[in-house]
């Protein structure tokens, strides 16, 4: 069903594995929430991404998965505009959010930024804040005033982070005071605070143990009744665990995109079949 | 080294290159002990004949029989340029560090790092002479005048006449000679900034400068601070340029009363004396007093600077936030 | 938990109009921009100044004439001020760089105690230390000891401001050789100093190089602990044990005469000056820092 369309632009794909870009059907389908079209980027004019389309479906999360260098986190930096502030960066293509291309206009980055929020590998509270400044930065810099709405937010966040628990009684302690793990869900909480409507997730786990591991699976799997999330992991198992659709991506293509289920349990491309059954990686 | 012993080959080379090298590094030390002794030793006069009042006083009299000396202006002089210095300088070479760090394109950037590090480079005492002969006509003609005759008569450091060598003449070539100091290490230090930090700040929607004022200050202030701290410590041992343009007033009138009045600095006073002074005299006593003075001033405005620079960098080297 | 409504009702409070932000943004960068620029002027100024004032002055006299009678027509030169300048940094030279090597190699290779970080610290610190105080310094431990001003007591002075420098850089230049090079020599059982000496200050020459020329532009433009020392002369080099002359002296003595003759040649040995330790610094760049983040292979000048 959903998933037709999606095989179909794959199968012309497994052809060749080169970036035949196929046309989206229709940009405004609305069950997508987001649509790359044709992302190449590059660092010192080396193409880390060569061309790349994908759909996002809303409240999902879709897991990219692939060899380290494949490209994934780079195109995951695409999807919100972060790709272009590393140095010598390029990047050509569109991003259409609920149709809105994201790359029309060269000013907005500041404002689209805004409604993708992002967690990093590794856990990056702001040092000097608290754990409440950390959450409420975002909310100060776009002009949110009214204490009763920062506080409002604050806590809603940490307990959709399913921090809230844990240090509702130390909101003015350093965010630095926490252990990683609990890092990482205040960073969780300090992107769901400006209110995004996709987030992206840069193997959000790779520094955590297993337990801390677990408490952001589980987390991931609440949050995405309400957001469409993108993930980048090198775990697959992870990706079984919290994904709904799965792309893998090798040498900066994408190779194959489906339902998780069929990319782990049916691979219909020989890379992804040697990939998901750990034969190289 | 079990193996070498077990190679043969007498060891007592290595006993004696260690034993030099140790020597070598000591050596460091025992300067610097050295040099706090013959500055105490060569000041022991005049603390003796003046006690405290040295430190206090501001006659400052090299006649035979009426001697009397007092630092107290010169050490006044000394923090006023140099905190003045740092007013002008500090600022503006953050803004210098901020462009090297964040926004300038990068064959601006090792343009600009290799301008910075020329003017470095230039020797105080062109600094001195450039202050001398050129820069003090403009300084007098296009700032002080002015200033001095909208704000001369009520605001008092505008007041005075302007004549070019001064307070304000020295204090502005000070900031000049430190601003690359503090904006070379600035740099170094806002370069260590992570830039998961700054992307954390642009995922939040921020600005370059919203990005810089909430990633990048915060997590580096320490170390700009030592930065400016070292930037002071040169500035309060600036010996040649602060000579040749401050003015060189002695005794009570070396209290700085505006800015455009002559002054005189801990080091100025000394290399302007020296030649004057004869060996053994009470009056080199002074000369050698101050240079004591200066150097207890000099050495604790720089541990301090050491401790946070160095902090903020070593952190950044292990990845580890204190 | 937030609910759909509430992130609606939420989303209302954010502002969406940024261009006050992006203009505040715009201004902050201009400001900097201005600091740019105001640190680049005054170096113009000086480069210029140097070379169009000094540039006339310029003459084989000049350059090799002990100093006349300023204001006559025969003003002389500046012979024994170069002669003495490049005396200095030769002489001490000779005291720092052996030294501050052999410094370095111990912070480096036997420093990983609480000893070498002790003279780590006091090596930064008297990196710090003014100059001025190091000439009085210098003035009584040699002027005062041996009774007359000489070019010895400039060299001490000078070879003390070389000193940390080169211990820093060497310890640095060390500290980048890789362990495998150290582990290697030891594993085929060669001595530690022949480790040293052979494999590591091979490796690490280039940063050696650079450390030793930068603190050698250093000291050339030092003034203020040579009067106190070397005390200045119109005369070339006589004696071990009497007084010399140098380039930044002979300038600031110039610069004291009310004479335009005097200020011309001021301007000229400050070419002279200027050449010696830009030419220095840049050579610097140009052979060893192309690659190198530069960090703290820095010169600045002194006092």
């Amino acid at each position: 069903m959903e998933v037709e369309d999606l095989e179909s632009q794959q199968v012309d794909k497994m052809e060749t594995i080169t970036k035949v870009p196929t046309a989206p059907k229709s940009a405004e389908d609305p069950r997508y929430k987001l649509i790359a079209e044709n992302i190449v980027a590059s660092y010192n004019g080396i193409q880390a991404v060569k061309g790349v389309n994908m759909k996002f479906r809303e409240r999902a999360v879709t897991a990219l998965i692939g060899p380290s260098g494949c490209g994934k986190t780079t195109f995951l930096r695409c999807l919100n505009r972060m790709h272009e502030l590393s140095k010598n960066a390029q990047v050509t293509g569109k991003v259409l959010l609920d149709g809105q291309d994201l790359y029309s206009n060269k000013e907005d980055a500041i404002i689209h930024r805004r409604k993708i929020g992002m967690v990093f590998q590794k856990p990056n509270p702001f040092p000097t804040m608290s754990i409440y400044d950390n959450v409420a930065a975002g909310l100060k810099l776009n002009g949110v005033k009214d204490r009763k709405i920062v506080d409002q937010i604050v806590q809603g966040c940490l307990e959709m982070a399913s921090l809230w628990n844990e240090v509702k009684n130390d909101l003015k302690k350093p965010g630095m005071s926490l252990s990683g793990g609990q890092q990482q869900r205040l960073c969780i909480a300090r992107a769901l605070a400006i209110q995004p409507e996709v987030l992206l997730m840069d193997e959000p786990a790779s520094a955590l143990d297993p337990i801390a591991t677990q408490k952001i699976e589980e987390m991931i799997n609440e949050l995405k009744k309400e957001y469409t999330i993108i993930i980048v992991t090198h775990n697959m198992q992870q990706a079984v665990r919290v994904s709904d659709y799965t792309g893998f991506m090798y040498l900066g293509d994408l190779v194959e995109f489906g339902e998780t289920k069929q990319i782990f349990e049916n691979p219909r491309n020989e890379i992804t079949a040697k990939y998901v059954q750990g034969q190289f990686g | 080294m079990e193996t070498v012993k077990l190679k043969g080959g007498s060891p007592l080379f290595d006993k004696i290159f260690k034993i030099a090298a140790a020597i070598a590094a000591t050596y460091i030390l025992a300067l610097i002990t050295l040099i706090v002794f013959q500055l105490i030793t060569g000041s022991y006069q005049i603390w003796t004949q003046e006690g405290i009042s040295f430190l206090t006083g501001s006659d400052w009299n090299a006649v035979e029989g009426s001697e009397s000396y007092g630092a107290a202006p010169y050490i006044v002089g000394t923090f006023v340029t140099a905190g003045l210095a740092m007013l002008i300088g500090v600022p503006i070479s953050i803004g210098i560090a901020m462009f090297l760090s964040e926004l300038a394109p990068k064959f601006l950037r090792s343009i600009l790092s290799f301008v910075i590090e020329l003017l470095a480079a230039v020797p105080s005492i062109i600094y001195g002479l450039w202050g001398m002969f050129i820069f003090r006509d403009y300084i007098r003609d296009w700032i002080e005048i002015p200033l001095n005759n909208v704000f001369g008569n009520n605001v008092w450091f505008f007041s005075g006449t302007p004549f070019g060598l001064d307070i304000f003449t020295a204090s502005v070539v000070l900031a000049i000679m430190i601003i690359p100091t503090i904006a070379s290490i600035s740099r170094e230090i806002m370069i260590a900034v992570p830039n998961s930090q700054r992307e954390a700040a642009y995922m939040l929607g921020a600005t370059k400068w919203e990005v810089f004022k909430m990633a990048v200050i915060p997590y580096s202030k320490s170390g700009l601070v030592g930065a400016s701290i070292l930037g002071l410590g040169r500035a309060v041992g600036e010996t040649m340029a602060v000579t040749m343009l401050i003015g060189n007033a002695t005794g009570p009138n070396a209290f700085p009363s505006s800015l455009f009045s002559p002054g005189q600095t801990m080091s100025s006073i000394i290399a302007n004396e020296f030649a004057e002074a004869s060996q053994g005299s009470l009056h080199m006593a002074a000369l050698i007093g101050v240079g004591l003075i200066l150097f207890i001033v000099a050495i604790a405005i720089n541990i301090v600077a050491q401790l946070l620079v160095s902090r903020v960098l070593k952190a950044h080297q292990g990845a580890v936030l204190a | 938990m937030i609910t759909i409504e509430q992130r609606a009702e939420f989303r209302k409070h954010f502002r969406n109009n940024i261009s006050s932000r992006q203009a505040m943004d715009k201004i902050v960068k201009g400001i900097v921009f201005g600091c740019v620029a105001l640190a680049i002027i005054p170096l113009g100024s000086i480069l210029l100044e140097v070379v169009r004032q000094g540039a006339p002055a310029l003459s084989t006299d000049f350059l090799t004439q002990e100093p006349g009678a300023i204001g006559s027509d025969q003003p002389g030169g500046i012979g024994p001020a170069i002669q003495g300048t490049l005396m200095l940094i030769g002489m001490s030279s000779l005291v720092g760089v052996p030294v501050g090597v052999l410094g370095g190699i111990f912070l480096s290779e036997y420093g990983n105690n609480r000893y070498g970080n002790t003279i780590r610290f006091f090596n930064d610190v008297l990196a710090e230390f003014p100059t001025i105080v190091i000439g009085l310094f210098a003035f009584i431990a040699i002027v005062l000891t041996f009774g007359s001003f000489s070019i010895i007591a400039g060299t001490f002075a000078l070879s003390i401001i070389m000193l940390p420098i080169i211990t820093r850089t060497t310890e640095e230049s060390l500290k980048l050789v890789p362990v495998t090079y150290r582990e290697a020599g030891y594993a085929l059982g060669i001595k530690r100093w022949t480790v040293i000496t052979r494999i590591l200050l091979t490796s690490a020459k280039s940063g050696l190089v650079t450390g030793i020329m930068l603190s050698v532009a250093r000291i050339a433009g030092e003034t203020a602990p040579l009067i106190f020392t070397i005390l200045g002369s119109d005369n070339f080099f006589m004696a071990f044990d009497q007084p010399m002359d140098a380039l930044p002296l002979r300038i600031w003595r110039l610069s004291l005469l009310p004479y335009d003759s005097a200020t011309m040649q001021g301007w000229g040995a400050a070419l002279v000056l200027i050449l010696i330790v830009l030419t220095l610094n840049i050579g610097v760049r140009y052979l060893f820092l192309r690659k190198r983040g530069g960090g703290r292979f820095r010169i600045t000048a002194g006092g």
